[in-house]
This record gives structure tokens, sequence and C-alpha cells, in this order.
């Protein structure tokens, strides 16, 4: 349908007044706002000097979990391979040492590419048994490609120094499969 | 014409001895089931088929059973009426049946049997560990695809679960997961009535009832693989495919079996491009419902870090690569050279689906008609293995499986093709010290002492002998061109089973980069221009040999008969 003239409003510039034409009030509303923060509360982050304290649920770099005997506590049963939209994740699963009577499989090895991950949180999401976190490390950075490509070892280690610091405790609830993993009815 | 009633539908089930699970297939219902296999003996144990059933009198009436049967247990015959839980999603155009008043006791057709069903699933996981994230079944598990059909969602167990310990002794090629076992005993009646060999029992009653073998007997048959595959859960695992990939990465291809001449039907299930497991398909007119353990664990050759990955050509005593561009001309040049002069001897091995020998023929004769056209080796071990066995061993009649002592797959197909173009099919031991200016040898063989085993030990080229296989053997390192031959999975063609039985397949994976199969091999030595296509080949080999004349339609999953 076209469209016929009565639909449309024309609309033009609006006219300056003389006060408008001295500019003056304009500059004297915006120097308000400037000396008002003048004197404010400071806002500004020292960064890197001073760190940002983030919110428990930032999404940075990957941790593996340990159990309480200090293993690895994955299962690599493939679910976060599965979800994860960038196919970052790449497990080699194996047979459990005997000694570890609990388990059956156990990830040989466990590989993050840090630089094809899109930090969505969606590996934590479907872990099993709480064995893959994002912790709130945010200042990745290497030298090359192979540096930020993060091996069992390395995700393990990111899982001492978060702990051990303090920054992202252990927010994991269950770590074991079957039959513990069907919780129980309520009486 | 006998007519059963599945849901209200009549079907009619012709003279066919059926159960109802089979009558209600034939209706287009799927009725679930454990313990019940088409190719083994009915227990009736798992009671996950449970169905009403009742009878449709000539004048109309219906009477119906007051419990509900195992369908895998309860023939059908004329007049029989099947009501199974699905009934609330039948076909709403089909006309109800009469129903007695007093059958449904208030409720509707079908709610009996959705909700024994659901009991029974709730009665198997009662035992059954959650350990789904870590049990290789995951995602092809019966217990789960019912348990999300028919089951309920929650479990209302309170009580820790019985969960006895795991025997990976039970044999070498296979682990048991004793705690998912739903006792539905497939692998037992498997041992007793197909292989015969009678290793796994049934220890126990009740809770603590598990599957077992004898003391000091082991389950070590050369079908045993087949029970990876019947159990419907994840207790029974093949040690060679444990936690190497999850089921859903996994794509199966339709292909046929190259490790001995039954020519079983099996899937050949790959992940980027490495093929990780094989199962079988059922084929009635080849294998049945099964395969043997040599086919199923005998795909690693194709994984082989020894395998021939490139083209190379022999220069001042050292192998070096080259390229596709460079070495199609040499071999033209060689083969050209050898047909002018006489003395052109090619090798088409078994392995070869009937498209490349033919195409191969076609080149070889094309060049010269005294191209000599030989049949590559054939292995043979033993004598054939009949099943099933006797106490003592012994093959006890009737046979229903047959691992065939010729361990390739095409020795009838290839050698219809030498019969079309050289007359008769020469056996390689005929021309093994003929003089020869050109050998060119196809072969494509799994493994080396099936080449090695044809030629005696004081061998010696003759003249220049252009090597294709898969594996490096004496002849690849005397050859002066060497060529990457490809597996049976990387093929597309027709193998010809001993029987006469032509299967068609597909391609599963590709092969080596650098390698060219080959029928695009042939086709390009043949001067044809572009991208080989099997099924055109097929038409053209059809169209060229009687024999192979059934070939040029579409052919079906079970293959064609060649007369």
């Amino acid at each position: 349908m076209p469209l016929a003239e009565s639909d449309v409003r024309w609309v033009g510039e609006p006219k300056l007044g003389f006060w408008e034409q001295l500019y003056l009030p304009a500059v004297v509303d915006g120097l308000k706002t400037t000396v008002g923060h003048l004197f404010g509360p400071k806002r500004t982050e020292q960064y890197p000097e001073q760190e940002p304290k983030l919110p428990p649920n930032y999404r940075g770099v990957h941790r593996l979990n340990r159990d309480e005997a200090g293993r690895v506590k994955c299962v690599a049963c493939y679910m976060c391979a599965t979800a994860c939209p960038a196919h970052c994740i790449d497990i080699v699963a194996a047979p459990a040492p005997p000694e570890w009577t609990d388990r059956e499989k156990y990830p040989e090895t466990f590989v993050i590419d840090e630089l094809r991950c899109i930090y969505c949180g969606m590996c934590e999401e479907a872990c099993p048994v709480d064995a893959i976190e994002l912790t709130t490390l945010y200042d990745l950075t290497g030298l090359s490609r192979e540096q930020m490509v993060f091996d069992k070892e390395k995700l393990l280690s990111v899982f001492d120094t978060t702990t051990g610091a303090g920054t992202d405790p252990v927010r994991t609830r269950a770590g074991r499969l079957s039959p513990s993993s069907e919780p129980p009815p309520a009486r | 014409m006998p007519t059963v009633y599945v849901n209200d539908k009549p079907v009619e089930i012709g003279t066919g001895r059926l159960n109802c699970i089979q009558a209600a297939d034939k209706a287009g219902v799927f009725v679930p089931h454990y313990c019940y296999h088409e190719a083994l003996s009915v227990v009736a144990s798992c009671r996950m088929c449970l169905v009403e059933v009742g009878e449709r009198k000539p004048d109309g009436t219906v009477v119906m059973q007051p419990k509900v049967v195992p369908g895998c247990q309860t023939p059908v015959k004329d007049g029989t009426v099947v009501v199974t839980g699905e009934y609330d999603r039948r076909d709403p155009a089909v006309e109800a049946l009469n129903y007695p008043a007093d059958y449904t006791r208030g409720g509707k057709p079908g709610e009996r049997a959705k909700k024994s069903q659901a009991d029974t699933l709730e009665g198997l996981l009662v035992n059954h560990p959650l350990d789904c994230p870590v049990c290789d079944k995951a995602g092809e598990c019966k217990l789960q695809d019912y348990s999300y059909g028919y089951g309920r969602s929650e479990s209302r167990m309170v009580d820790e679960k019985f969960a006895p310990p795991n025997k990976p002794h039970l044999s070498s090629k296979i682990t048991l997961f004793t705690d998912r076992c739903i006792m539905c005993t497939r692998c037992v009646r498997f041992t007793r009535e197909i292989s015969g060999t009678a290793e796994l029992l049934v220890t126990g009653r009740g809770d603590h009832e598990e599957i077992d073998v004898f003391p000091g007997r082991p389950l070590e048959n050369k079908l045993s693989g087949n029970v990876v595959d019947l159990c419907p859960v994840g207790a029974l695992g093949s040690k060679d495919f444990l936690y190497k990939q999850r089921v859903w990465y996994l794509k199966a291809a339709e292909q046929v079996c190259s490790r001995c001449s039954t020519g079983c039907a099996v899937y050949v299930d790959h992940n980027k491009d490495i093929v990780y497991r094989l199962t079988a398909r059922e084929n009635p007119q080849a294998n049945g419902h099964f395969i043997c353990d040599e086919g199923r664990w005998g795909y690693h050759f194709a994984n082989s870090g020894e395998r021939l990955t490139r083209p190379q050509v022999k220069r001042e005593g050292r192998f070096q690569p080259a390229p596709w561009v460079q070495l199609t001309p040499l071999l033209k040049d060689e083969l050209a050279a050898a047909a002018n002069g006489g003395g052109l001897v090619a090798v088409l091995s078994p392995f070869l689906t009937v498209e490349e020998a033919f195409l191969y023929a076609t080149l070889f004769k094309g060049l010269s008609a005294d191209a000599r056209l030989v049949l590559g080796p054939v292995p043979v071990v033993g004598e054939d293995d009949k099943y099933p066995k006797d106490v003592r061993g012994n093959p006890a009649e009737p046979t229903t499986f047959v691992i065939r002592a010729e361990k390739c797959p095409n020795r009838r197909g290839v050698g219809a093709v030498l019969t079309h173009f050289a007359g008769r099919v020469t056996p390689f031991a005929e021309v093994v010290r003929e003089k020869a200016a050109v050998l060119w040898f196809a072969g494509g063989y799994p493994a080396k002492e099936q080449v090695e085993a044809a030629f005696p030990t004081d061998w010696v080229a003759s003249g220049t002998v252009i090597a294709q296989d898969i594996l490096p053997t004496l002849l690849t390192a005397s050859a002066k061109y060497v060529i990457p031959a490809t597996a049976s999975f990387e093929k597309e063609g027709t193998f010809v089973n001993h029987a006469g039985l032509a299967q068609t397949f597909g391609r599963a994976t590709r092969p080596p980069q650098e390698a060219r199969g080959e029928l695009q091999l042939a086709f390009d030595l043949l001067g044809r221009r572009g991208l080989v296509q099997a099924a055109a080949v097929r038409k053209e080999l059809a169209a060229a040999i009687p024999l192979f004349a059934p070939l040029a339609g579409e052919v079906t999953r079970y293959g064609v008969e060649l007369t």
C-alpha cells in the first residue's frame, strides 16, 4: 500500500532562541556535571595495580577439580566435549588404574584449547560429577598458541592455584557417579 | 487369509508362525522387548513385551483375556486381538473393535499393558546403576531408550543398590559389568544355541542372579563378540572398543566384511575417518544376524601405523615419494612399453571389488590382447568352521553359521571378471616363476603373510614390479613402484560371496590423504576424465558381462544372487 500524504508528519529542526544561540547555559550545565564528579566518590579502578573483585559466577579459565584423595575428579564421560559448541575439548579415556576402586574410567589426557573456547560455561553445566569449573581467572596470556592449549596437568594446577588463593572455593556438591548420582527421594 | 487385529488394525499374517511382537511389527506397532531375539529361543523372562490379548469371534464379538501376557511367548492365529501399551496412539481412522464392557474395568484399552511395562522398567532399575556417563552403551542402550519411552521419570528405590563386582576375567576379549546386567539371558542362549559352546551360565537366584562362566572355561569361541551386540544394556563390553569412543560420535556405514568369503553384512562404525568397531548387520542370505570375531576385530590393519600411505618410486635403490601428477604418466609409459613388447602380467587380488577388477581388466586387455590376467593369491586357512558345536567341539546339525576357510571376500567376483576377459581363471601359483617385463600386483591384502606365503623364498623380480598394497611386504620391497591400496572400508563396490551373492556397499572412511582408490587409478589410467562413480562402472559391468546383469538396477540391501 502506498503512503498517503496524510500519513506523513514532517519534522524540522527546532528553532533556537536567544539563550540557546549564546550556548552559555549549555556550557554551564556541562561544567556542573564535571565539577560534581570531582567531589563525588571515586569509581575508577587502578588496573593492573588494583585487581578487580569478580563475582563468583564469572566465566574465566577452566580448572579440573581434584577429589579428596587429590586425584582428578573427571570420569572421562565426554559430556563436556559433546556439549561444547566450539569443539575445544579433547579427551582420551582409559580404564582407571586398578587401585582406584571407586571408578572404572578416567581421562588419560584432557586438553582444552583456551583460544578456541568461547567461555560459555556449557562444559560446567554438562559435567555429571562437577569436575570441570570455570574460574575467575581472566587475565590469560601466552607467548604462543601452544601455550594456550591447556593439558590435564595445567588444568589441575589451575585448581591448585585458585583454591590456594581462595578466589574460587570448590563449589561442588557431587563428585561420584552411581549409586549416589541418584539423590534419594524426600521422605 | 488369517487376520490379526493389532490395536484395532487388521493385519494379514499369511502362513507364518508369528508371535505378538512379530504380528505387531507387521502392523507397524513396536512392542519393546529385551530377552526376545529373532534368532534365539523364547524365554519370556524380561516381561517388557507385555500385551493384552483376546480373540475376535467370527460374529464380531471380542473376548479378552483377563491378564496381560508376554507378547514374545504368545503365538497369534486367525482372529487374535492384540492391544499394546501404545493403544492410545493408534490410527484413529481404523474402526475400533467391539470390546466387551467388563474388559477395561473402567479404564481404557492398553492401559494395563502400559502400566505393566512401566512397572517392569522400575523393577529393572531397582538394582541397575545410573552410571550412564561412564557406560559405553549409553546412547544405544535399550534400557535408556525404553525408560525414556515407557518408564517413569523418577525412582522410588530408597535402599542401597546391590552392586556385585565386575568380571573382567570372563574372556580375553569381553568384560562383564555385572551390576548393569538385567538378566535377559540373551548371551547365555547365544552360547548354547548359536555357538553351541555353552560357556555362559546364570548363577544365583533372585536379586543375586549373575552371568558367569564355569571355572577355568572362559568365553573363548570364534563367535563370542556377538554377545556384546546382543546385550541390550552395557553389561557385556568389548575390551577392544572399551572407552575408545562414545557411541553418539560414531557414524555407521552399511558394508560387507572382507575377512572371509561368507561376506557377512556389517555396520562399520567410524568417526573422523578412523574405524572404531564392526557390528553385525542382519542379512538372511549371507550371515543371518551374527558375525565372527575374526571379522569383528579384524579391522585394525586399516588403522595400522605401518600402512603405505603415499605412492613411491624407487630411484637409485631408494624409495622416494612421487606425486600422482608425475606418477600417472610414468605408469602409463611402463604399461605401454610392456604391452608392446609383450610380457605384461596383471595380478588382481580377491580383495578387489568387482568394479575395480573390471576396470583393471579393461585397462590391461585394452593395452594388449596378450596381457596375462591372473587371480591373486587366495588365502586359505584350515577348513570351514561350522557352528553350532556339540559338547566335544564337533560341528552339530543344523549348521547356523560358517566361518569360511577362504579368507578373502571376492574370489568369485574377480574370478568371473577374469573368466570373461581371459577365458579362464589363472591361479597365481602358475605364473609366480614366469618372467614378466612388468608385473602389476593389485593387492589390498589386510595381512602381510597372505601375500608373502604365495611367493617362494628364493623369488626375485624378473622385471619391473608395480606393487599396490596396504601393508609393506617382501613384494613392495622389491618393487619399482609402490602404490598404496585401500582397505574395504575405503572402497565402494560389490563383493560376490562364496555362494554367488553379490552385495553392494558404500564407502565408510576416506583413504589416507595421498592414497588414491584402485577404481579411480584404473579410471585415470584408462584415460577417462573426472571422478569415478562406482555405480556407473557397475552399470557398464552389468552390460558387458551377462553374469553381472542383475547388478544393472538398484541392488537391495540384502544383495542379489548371481546365477
